[in-house]
């Protein structure tokens, strides 16, 4: 860093935070410079977020100090801290869908002209500031038009507008397509010129050296080190999150490859816009589904396991033609969905742990119409130890879990199952390389078992690390297909991939 | 882990104790042996049918039909009996049918159609009532054989008859939700629907099964009702739904769905007995005892929130 560095705006000493039977931070320092991006880097439940709600004032510390601008901050509620110039963009976005994108931006703090708003002036400043991060937007589009992208940008500008000097941004790659991150980028860059300091909290390393100037690494709700991006790598982020070194990135596996087991013909939908999808499935096969968010991957899946309506194609499991309406049918024929979003579709945050893994299982738990409970406590046992899921116990409610283990617990359920066909969208998503690395061994382990799995992902690597196959879509039409033998080997694979994605 | 001490679970028991306390002061007939038994019996309706509600409420539902279908129960029964000339436990049998007929009609609107539970329950209260008045014209039907009132206002073993039926009907609720699959999948439904739609759980079936098992409760409490005032009133329990939600919401049944114990439902359920028994006691007129559990329904409703938004701010 050069001249800024005397230019503390944040500085946090020693914090604690404890919740009911988690220590979620244990003498953690942060400290914060004036135009500076810093990284906060750790695994699921390293207490990242937890330090940022105290930030935001969202959640109160038990003990440590907290200095804000040089002041010293002992209580602060989320408004005093708005006002002090802190701002979260969150993943889910907080905007109106159907208002435009100024009125958004000018929501309870509307321009008046005499008793109406002042649309012309207000439209006028909306482009003034989007123009000053070097972004052409048409004020008057609605909110729910834009992209997920554009959508956040439209968050981050209107933070700014709010005169936030220092912004919190939790996962903000997440939602985008590599094309909008390239976006997102370019306003981190020119919010810095302007003096803005960012907490970043990313999973993707390769975006920190692209974004960050200093990375801070937490594990377990400590303070592991601070060090500034250009003096370190990969290699050495990795070992200090997971506190050890990781062998392999992917772990290989070595199946036999059976007959087909799954064959999709001529999927079609009207609502989501699917248009003659075939593909099939064989034994011991993890075929992956590539694309740009949008291109269709999810919906194929949700057309496939009865949630969303078909309006045409056929579907054979094991050579014969099964009719699925319902997720309900699909179970039946030995296919499980994990679906991408653990909290709206993955699990149900109001149960406790045991419940959510045993639910789509208990039929088997049953024992004279009631449930089994040893049984049930068996079950759940083995797959929040087989999925190393963090918690102080199985009657913990979901909702107390942090993202990671929240996603263990969606894939447990499935698994618990014992489902043939096991399709897992997404599955890393938001998930730290250390528990990516166990998903990755326990898919080898199931395809060993003799299942067959179809992974979605957004990221090439991984895709590419883990598929057998992969399938390329498109604007809802599979646009390519590579074989085993393409893939293995293949230094242009990502390239290919790339322009098969997007044609 | 350290269990925190947790206000919402024992909030119930506390005003439990202090109405208890608060009418045992201030009357002199309260805390009788005689007046025991006759809340245990004024509240073994309600009783009955929080058990449904409290199932219909925990899928994030409601069911506000309840009064009107005690009232058209009893009066269908009544007209069997005393104008058709059938004998009691047939006539009563179908009055009970009757009652599960009008839920699987709300079942099937809530579930198949879509239709918001309040305004479909809404309907039925309406039609419900207002088959209740065609069928009598509106006038009461008396006359009924004395045979009638054993249901209602006799006993077993010195216990009254609707209270052991209310007991066995929380001890059906209570197995049925915390023992089986069934209960799971409600709680599920309630917690997310997509998530339990997800999960393979035929949520239109379980939706339409439970509003049909309180349409069933509450023709239940048609038949018993009918046997307590030995005639087919179609003006009776009129605001009864208004006692039965109130007593599931400050047993801890959240109106948001997915959350809260049955158990909790029966001290709950009491408050309100005692409520309307200590308030008559005290000579408070009728519209006072109105203005005061609407006040009671709102502080409990307020208590739930404030409740789960505390809740929600204790993550990691």
């Amino acid at each position: 860093m050069e001249k800024m560095t005397g230019d503390i705006s944040l500085k946090m000493n020693q914090i604690c935070k404890s919740y009911p039977g988690v220590q979620a931070l244990d003498h953690v320092d942060f400290e914060l410079r004036k135009g500076e991006v810093h990284a906060l880097l750790g695994e699921n439940g390293a207490g990242k977020s937890t330090l940022c709600k105290i930030i935001a004032g969202a959640q109160p510390m038990d003990s440590g100090e907290y200095y804000l601008f040089g002041e010293r901050i002992e209580q602060l509620s989320p408004l005093e801290a708005k006002e002090k110039g802190i701002a979260m963009v969150y993943q889910e976005f907080n905007l109106v869908p159907y208002l435009k994108i100024y009125e958004n931006l000018f929501l309870g703090k509307e321009m008046m002209h005499g008793l109406n708003t002042d649309k012309k002036a207000m439209i006028k400043k909306t482009k003034e500031v989007f123009g000053r991060f070097g972004i052409e937007i048409d004020p008057e589009v609605r909110v729910c038009d834009l992209s997920n992208a554009y959508k956040q940008l439209v968050e981050i500008v209107k933070a700014i507008l709010e005169d936030a000097k220092i912004l919190c941004m939790d996962e903000p790659t997440a939602p985008l397509t590599t094309r909008e991150v390239t976006i997102l980028f370019e306003l981190i860059a020119s919010l810095k010129k302007e003096g803005v300091s960012i907490i970043y909290i990313s999973h993707r390393l390769e975006e920190l050296f692209k974004v960050s100037d200093r990375i801070t690494v937490m594990r377990d709700g400590q303070y592991i080190k601070t060090i500034p991006t250009n003096e370190t790598n990969k290699d050495e982020l990795v070992k200090l999150m997971v506190g050890r070194e990781l062998s392999d990135e992917y772990p290989r596996r070595n199946v036999e490859i059976g007959e087909e087991v799954l064959k999709v013909e001529h999927l079609s939908t009207e609502n989501t816009g699917i248009s003659d999808v075939s593909f099939s499935l064989k034994k011991g096969e993890i075929l992956g589904f590539a694309g740009l968010v949008g291109a269709g991957r999810t919906e194929v899946m949700r057309a496939l396991f009865g949630i969303d309506k078909k309006s045409a194609g056929d579907i054979y499991r094991n050579g014969k033609r099964i009719e699925i309406k319902e997720p309900m049918d699909a179970i039946r024929n030995g296919i499980s969905l994990v679906p991408e979003d653990r909290k709206g579709q993955g699990v149900s945050l109001t149960l406790p742990i045991r419940e959510n893994i045993s639910l789509v299982k208990l039929k088997a738990l049953e024992h004279l119409l009631s449930i089994d409970r040893k049984k049930e406590k068996k079950l759940a046992g083995e797959y929040i130890e087989a999925l190393s899921i963090k918690t102080p116990g199985m009657e913990q409610l979901v909702k107390n879990l942090s993202g990671g283990n929240q996603q263990k617990v969606a894939i447990a359920k499935w698994l618990a199952m014992d489902s043939d066909i096991i399709i897992l969208d997404e599955p890393t998503r938001g998930i730290d390389v250390g528990a990516k690395y166990e998903i990755y061994l326990l898919m080898n382990e199931l395809v060993e078992k003799g299942k067959s799995l179809i992974m979605i992902s957004s990221e090439m690597p991984e895709l590419i690390g883990m598929s057998d196959r992969i399938m390329v879509m498109h604007q809802g039409r599979l646009t390519g297909k590579l074989e085993a033998e393409e893939i293995a080997g293949n230094k242009e694979i990502q390239q290919t991939v790339l322009e098969m994605a997007s044609n | 882990m350290k269990k925190r001490f947790s206000l919402s679970k024992i909030f119930v028991y506390l005003v439990l104790v202090v109405i208890i306390l608060f009418f045992t002061v201030t009357t002199d007939t309260f805390l009788t042996s005689k007046n025991i038994l006759n809340i245990c019996r004024q509240i073994s309706m309600i009783g009955i049918c929080s058990v449904g509600m409290t199932m219909v409420l925990l899928t994030g539902g409601i069911d506000i039909s309840v009064g009107s279908i005690i009232a058209l129960v009893g009066v269908v029964a009544a007209k069997l009996i005393g104008e058709a000339g059938m004998a009691i436990f047939p006539a009563m049998l179908i009055g009970v049918v009757a009652g599960a007929l009008c839920g699987l009609i709300n079942g099937i609107m809530v579930a198949k159609f879509d239709v918001p539970a309040l305004i479909t329950t809404l309907a039925m209260q309406t039609m419900a009532r207002g088959a209740a008045y065609i069928l009598t014209s509106g006038i009461p039907i008396y006359g009924l054989p004395e045979e009638i009132k054993t249901l209602g206002q006799g006993y077993f073993f010195k216990i009254p008859i609707p209270v052991i039926i209310m007991a066995l009907i929380f001890l059906f609720g209570w197995w049925l939700l915390e023992q089986t699959r069934f209960g799971r999948y409600t709680y599920a439904i309630g917690g997310n629907q997509e998530v339990a739609r997800l999960s393979g759980i035929n949520v239109l079936k379980m939706k339409i099964f439970i509003y049909t098992l309180s349409g069933l409760f509450a023709g239940l409490s048609g038949v018993i009702m009918l046997s307590r005032i030995n005639s087919g009133q179609p003006a009776t329990s009129s605001g009864f739904e208004m006692d039965v939600i109130t007593g599931a919401v400050l047993g801890g049944i959240s109106v948001a769905g997915g959350e809260g114990k049955l158990v909790n439902v029966i001290a709950g359920v009491l408050i309100m007995g005692m409520l309307s028994n200590g308030m008559t006691l005290m000579n408070l007129d009728e519209y006072w005892q109105w203005v005061v559990k609407g006040i009671v329904l709102l502080l409990a409703v307020t208590f739930d929130n404030m409740q789960r938004k505390r809740n929600a701010k204790v993550k990691l």
